[in-house]
This record gives C-alpha cells, sequence and structure tokens, in this order.
C-alpha cells in the first residue's frame, strides 16, 4: 500500500489550539494517526492520564471532533474494551446505527502502557477486542515531570534516575514492549516514528484492518523531557531510528517479523544522544563505557531483528 | 419489604441462593455488557450470568477481565456508550476498584453492581461484614442493601430504574450479605420477564452516548475553575435520588406486590428503643424484637435499605420518639467517633429538637455469627440506657471474645 501526501485525508478530529509544548512528539502523531482513516470510517478514542489527555481536555475546551473517553492512568485498554464491547452489543441489539464504521482506538503514555497500564493491556489483547491501541511513547512520565518509567533508556537522565556520582543515570535498559505485545499472538504489533510519517500511516492502517487487536509503539521525541530544541523533533526521531537505536519493524500473529525500514550503515549512537540534555553525561570521557554498552545494545538488538526477519520470512 | 395484598398475576416461584438470584435479575433486566471477575462469594454471580450469555438465554457481551479494576473500567465505559451494564464483586475486588468507583459516579454512568459482602484483609476472610461497601460511602454511588434473597432479586431492578432516571444517573450497588445470603437456598418470586422490561424499558441507558456523529469529551480535566461545580451536581444528583427512589419503589410494588421504602420498620408505634440494622442481620433482630415485645419490652427495629443517599429526614422523623436508637454497626471506622451508621443517625439528629440517646453496636466482623442471644442482648442494652438515661459505652462490641 502506498501511502501519498496528496491522498491523506485533510479532516483534523485531533483540532489545533490544543496547549501541548511546541515540538511535541506526541502531538504530531496523533495528528498523524487519523490520517489513516478512510473517507467511511471514523474512530473512538481512549486515553489514559497523561500528557496527551491533560493537553487535549482542559475543561470547558476540547480539541477532539470525535468522541473521547478518559478514565484513568492504567485502564485504558479496559476502558477501550468497554467501548468496543458495548458498540458491538448494541449494534447487534439494534441499538447503535452508524453510517461510518468506527474504530476504537487507545493512547498510553509510555508509563501508561510500559508501567501501570501493562496488566490491563494484556488482558485486553489476550481477550482479542478489535481495538488498535497506540503507545506514544516519550521515554519517561513526562506529566508528572519528567521521572523514570521502564520505557526510559539505559543511562539516560529523568529526575528519578539522576546523573549521580555512583548511579549516572538510569540503570536499567528498555522493556520490549512490542515483544510483550507480540508474544499475545495479535494480529499485528510494530514499532513506527514520527519522521517515517508514511510508514506509520500504513502501519495504522494495517492494524485497522487487522482482525482482532493490535499495537503501535511509536517513539515520540519530548523536547522538554529530553532537553532538545523544539524545532529538532522530527530530527531527533529519524536519527533514533538511523542509528538503529530504535528500529522500525513489524510483527504479525506474534510470529512474522518484517523490518520496515532497513539501516544498512546505522551512523553511531552518539549522533543521536548529543543531541539531547538527558544524555549530555554521556559525552564525558569517563562514561565513555556506558556508550560502549549502549552501542553494544543496540546492535545486538537489531542484528537479533534481522535474524528473526530472515528466520520467518516464509511464514 | 413487605408484601401487599392486590390482585398481581400469578407469580413464578422458585428456589434460588442470593448470588443466583441476583444473576437471574440482571437477566430480566436484558444487561448489554457485563463484566466481572471472580471473588468469594460473590462468584456464583458471574459463573450464572457467563452460563446465560453461553447458553444464548442473554444477549450480551460477557467481558471476562483480568481484574476488577478493569472490570469497572470496562462496565463504566460502556455505560458511556449507553449500554445496560452490570458487574460484581467483594471485599478484595471493591478495594482494588476504589480508584475507579468515584469516576464511575463523577461521569454519572448508571452503572449497577452487586456487591456480596465480605471482611477485608488482614487477616484474610472470605465472611461477611460490611467493611469493603461502608468503605466505600463516599464515593458517590447510592447504596441498597437487602435482608434475604428475594429482596437481593427485587432490589437488581429498582436499582436500575433510580441509576437511569434523568435527574439520579448515579452508580448503585446492591449489597447482599456473604454467605448468609448469597450462598443460601430460599424462595423467590420472579417478576414476569415482560414486567421487568415495561419497568425498565430497552433504550440507551446514558443520555448522551458516545456516538461519532454527536461527539463529545468524557473524563476530561478540569481544575481550580470549574472541579468543584462538578462535584456540587453530583451532591444536587443524590438529592434528586432522595425523591426518585421511593417513586421507583412504588412502580415496582405495581408489578411484584412487594413494598419497598428507604427502610422496613416494625413496632415503631409504640416503641422506647428502636435498633436500626442494615442486611440479613434485620431477620435475626425483628425475631427477637417479636419475642421481647410478647415479654412485654417496647422495642422496635428498623432496617435500612437505602443507606446512600442517607434517608436523613425520613429517619428522624420516625425514630424521634424513641428514647433510645441502637445504631448497629457490621464494620469499624478506626479511630472515629463510632461506627459509620452511628455517626451518621446521631448527626443526623444533632439539630432536631427531640434526640433519643443513641448507642453504638458493633458485631459480626468477619462474619462473626449474630446470635439470638446477642440479639436478645442488644435490645436489652437499648432497654437499660432507656432506664438509667445514659450510654454506658461509646461503642459496645457484642460477640467477641473478652
Ligand atoms: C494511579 C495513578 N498514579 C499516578 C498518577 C499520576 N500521573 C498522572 S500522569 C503520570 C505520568 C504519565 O506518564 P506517561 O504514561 O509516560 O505519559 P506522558 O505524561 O509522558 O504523556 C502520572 C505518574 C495517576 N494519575 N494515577
Amino acid at each position: 500500500m502506498s501511502i501519498a501526501l496528496k491522498n491523506l485525508p485533510r479532516e483534523e478530529p485531533f483540532a489545533p489550539g490544543h496547549s501541548a509544548c511546541q515540538g511535541c512528539g506526541p502531538a504530531i502523531v496523533l495528528r498523524m494517526t487519523f490520517k489513516a482513516l478512510r473517507p467511511d470510517e471514523t474512530a473512538v478514542v481512549a486515553f489514559a492520564t497523561g500528557c496527551m489527555e491533560v493537553v487535549s481536555t482542559i475543561y470547558p475546551f476540547t480539541a477532539w471532533r470525535i468522541p473521547f473517553v478518559h478514565l484513568a492512568f492504567e485502564n485504558v485498554a479496559a476502558a477501550a474494551s468497554g467501548i468496543e464491547s458495548a458498540l458491538r452489543a448494541l449494534e447487534r441489539k439494534g441499538l447503535f446505527k452508524s453510517k461510518k464504521k468506527v474504530h476504537v482506538i487507545a493512547f498510553g503514555g509510555d508509563g501508561g502502557t510500559f508501567d501501570i497500564g501493562l496488566q490491563a493491556l494484556s488482558g485486553a489483547l489476550e481477550r482479542g477486542h478489535k481495538f488498535l491501541y497506540i503507545c506514544y511513547d516519550n521515554e519517561a512520565y513526562m506529566n508528572t515531570g519528567i521521572q523514570r518509567s521502564g520505557a526510559t533508556p539505559f543511562a539516560a537522565w529523568t529526575t528519578t534516575s539522576p546523573v549521580g556520582s555512583k548511579i549516572p543515570g538510569k540503570p536499567q535498559f528498555k522493556k520490549n514492549l512490542v515483544g510483550i505485545a507480540a508474544a499475545h499472538e495479535i494480529p499485528y504489533a510494530a514499532t513506527a516514528s514520527p519522521a517515517f510519517w508514511a510508514d506509520y500511516i500504513r502501519k495504522v492502517r494495517r492494524a485497522l484492518d487487522a482482525d482482532g487487536p493490535a499495537l503501535i509503539h511509536v517513539l515520540c521525541p519530548c523536547p522538554l523531557g529530553w532537553r532538545f530544541d523544539p524545532s529538532m523533533t522530527i530530527d531527533v526521531a529519524r536519527l533514533a531510528v538511523e542509528t538503529r537505536f530504535f528500529p522500525l519493524y513489524e510483527i504479525e500473529n506474534g510470529r512474522k517479523y518484517r523490518i520496515t525500514f532497513k539501516v544498512p550503515r546505522p551512523k553511531p549512537i552518539m549522533e543521536y544522544l548529543k543531541l539531547q540534555g538527558r544524555y549530555r553525561h554521556l559525552t564525558r570521557p569517563e562514561y565513555s563505557d556506558l556508550v560502549k554498552r549502549l552501542q553494544e545494545a543496540v546492535d545486538s538488538f537489531y542484528h537479533w531483528l534481522e535474524h528473526m526477519e530472515k528466520a520467518t520470512s516464509d511464514l | 419489604m413487605t408484601v401487599s395484598s392486590g390482585e398481581l398475576k400469578k407469580a413464578r416461584i422458585v428456589g434460588l441462593t442470593g448470588d443466583e438470584a441476583v444473576a437471574q435479575a440482571v437477566k430480566q433486566c436484558d444487561v448489554d455488557v457485563i463484566s466481572a471477575y471472580p471473588i468469594t462469594p460473590q462468584t456464583i454471580i458471574v459463573e450464572r450470568l457467563s452460563e446465560f450469555v453461553a447458553n444464548g438465554e442473554l444477549d450480551a457481551e460477557f467481558v471476562p477481565v483480568e481484574s476488577e479494576h478493569s472490570a469497572l473500567s470496562v462496565v463504566t465505559a460502556s455505560a458511556l456508550t449507553g449500554a445496560r451494564v452490570f458487574t460484581a464483586t467483594s471485599s478484595q475486588g471493591l478495594a482494588l476498584m476504589y480508584e475507579i468507583l468515584y469516576i464511575t459516579s463523577a461521569l454519572r454512568t448508571p452503572v449497577v453492581m452487586a456487591i456480596v459482602n465480605r471482611a477485608l484483609s488482614a487477616p484474610i476472610n472470605i465472611h461477611c461484614d460490611h467493611s469493603d461497601t461502608l468503605g466505600a460511602r463516599d464515593s458517590g454511588w447510592i447504596q441498597l442493601y437487602g435482608e434475604n434473597v428475594q429482596e437481593a432479586y427485587d432490589l437488581i431492578f429498582q436499582a436500575y430504574k433510580i441509576a437511569e432516571n434523568r435527574n439520579v444517573l448515579l452508580p448503585v450497588m446492591v449489597c447482599l450479605d456473604g454467605f448468609t445470603l448469597s450462598h443460601t437456598l430460599e424462595r423467590v418470586e420472579l417478576i414476569d420477564d415482560q414486567d421487568a422490561l415495561s419497568y425498565l424499558p430497552k433504550k440507551l441507558c446514558y443520555p448522551f452516548p458516545i456516538n461519532p456523529e454527536r461527539p463529545a469529551t468524557y473524563g476530561p480535566l478540569a481544575l481550580t475553575d470549574f472541579y468543584f461545580e462538578f462535584k456540587v451536581q453530583q451532591a444536587e444528583a443524590m438529592r434528586q435520588a432522595l425523591s426518585v427512589i421511593p417513586q421507583a419503589m412504588r412502580e415496582y410494588e405495581k408489578i411484584s406486590g412487594r413494598h419497598y421504602y428507604f427502610f422496613d420498620a416494625y413496632g415503631l408505634e409504640d416503641a422506647d428503643v428502636a435498633v436500626v440494622c442494615l442486611g440479613s442481620a434485620s431477620g435475626t433482630m425483628r425475631y427477637i424484637a417479636r419475642e421481647l415485645r410478647k415479654e412485654g419490652h417496647k422495642v422496635a427495629l428498623v432496617k435500612l435499605t437505602v443507606y446512600r443517599p442517607f434517608p436523613t429526614e425520613e429517619l428522624v422523623s420516625a425514630l424521634e420518639d424513641m428514647k433510645v436508637v441502637i445504631a448497629m454497626d457490621r464494620s469499624l471506622s478506626f479511630g472515629a467517633v463510632g461506627g459509620p451508621l452511628f455517626e451518621d443517625l446521631r448527626s443526623a439528629f444533632y439539630d432536631h429538637e427531640k434526640r433519643p440517646l443513641i448507642g453504638c453496636i458493633v458485631y459480626g466482623l468477619g462474619g462473626r455469627d449474630l446470635t439470638p442471644s446477642d440479639a436478645r442482648s442488644i435490645f436489652k442494652y437499648g432497654l437499660e440506657i432507656a432506664k438509667t438515661g445514659m450510654v454506658p459505652e461509646r461503642v459496645k462490641f457484642v460477640g467477641v471474645r473478652e
């Protein structure tokens, strides 16, 4: 499927005028998401507590031109399950009719997905609700002021993984969310990046067409939390892919792996790290060891992905 | 509940446990979405409902969630979509839902939840007391308590009627005592399926249901400038419930022949001492009250069916001529003046000119049996207070080892 800019819908279900920061990666991704909808489709969105819910629905205003539901932080997958189940029951019983096909899309930040919301997400994926879960990953709890999450990368600074004389940033590595989702053997799981917009929109499209739950994990740079200039959001996002720091791939039915943007000649990760204040300590010689470990982890994961792609190519 | 004498369709009479009766009522309400998680002694409710769905006896989505937190989240979101929904839990399950309880009520979703009352851990205990639901008394839910299996069954229908009323739109808990009611087989008169649906017409149960053709934002952020107004509207809805509840109960009487009110009073006409309690203890207490009255003691029993909203004025005018009122609490409020029911009652009388002496009994924690002799001692305690004119203990424990 090819995605052409001129064919994208002009509608903006996520309207301008919200109060996200300049250069907010998640806001860009929200807007792009709905470019995947066909004219005969619409969506109901459910949000976990977090920056995007907060900036888009400050009463009495709303940035949403489609139905928006927010219940709490850790239960967005359950909320989406409830909406999807209700629509199915009501339609069957003749109490709900829609001219357009209605998709249910849940959005959670990395905290709401990797950590506190993981149980509800796992339950919803296992039950097989027909919905799309999008994790907008800005690699920390941004809404509460940049605390580390299970998605914060190794050695990164956050306010709860400070760069101290004994512990220089986050000691743990990031969780493999797509791997966790794929282990539920759902029809479709993928990573994505706002710098690769056509790839993202194509993935949303595939996810919406999947016969069952789908999950997309989008890396969304956060100028405030990652400490870079707001004009650089897309550049930072692109470098994450071009250094193989955040590879773009998809997994069908939990089995078949495909790298959707190959990076044959990766740039060194330092190119990506040095743009961001949260990694500033890593430019100091005494931390070269941390950079080395990070580079090794990045190389090893990409290498593994290539193996998986090859090994599952005939599935 | 009392039985009225008017002409009614011949009711179908069956033997059901409390849990089965609740499931039967939920089926007759033609719910659209059920989501629940197993916990003793609630489990049979969900088992029966999943059988009804699996057998095609009930056309509903059954969402077998991974926790109670998700169960309440699912039904709250389903209710926003317009579905008639049901969930059920007990004790630890309700405690796990705590965060969402406030969201369900604040979003004004007409969720009905059966709570099979059970003590809270620790120590872990599966038997009845009311610590679970009384701990949730400030969460903005209406709370109804059944005395027996018939009441548990009847209250489910009335709960939907109240919850879905446009002037109320609040979630309702129907509480029944663990094991004593949930697992005890009793005679139940079923209402007719058609009558059930004429009492609860099938429709979208939320006035502004999620619909992409009429987009709305549910669950926004509201700060210092608007939050307070939302809360005052919830308080107003609770106040409205005070007039909607008796009306829903009267309409239910028309199809069932069974009369409900905020409370059920026995012996108040000439009594000096009234005991007020919730749930299944009422049966034992009423039986003993009858004995004592035969012995010439002027005692009465008030069984409270509606605990939230607290029917303050109605209770005050029913009890104002008592010399003594004893509140029976089956839960503790650690460090408080007394048990929750006691505190509500005593504060209800504070600015009333006629004020009975009010005592607090705490009984039955963790399923400790309330024996007839305990019941007798509670009335005797009240009669003693009436004689001496003083309440000797702020909180008196009954049925506990010394
Ligand atoms: C149960 C609960 N715990 C904590 C919070 C406080 N809280 C609100 S948003 C948030 C962080 C959200 O982080 P993330 O999911 O990564 O989304 P982001 O804010 O980065 O968009 C936290 C900790 C909460 N609302 N609810």
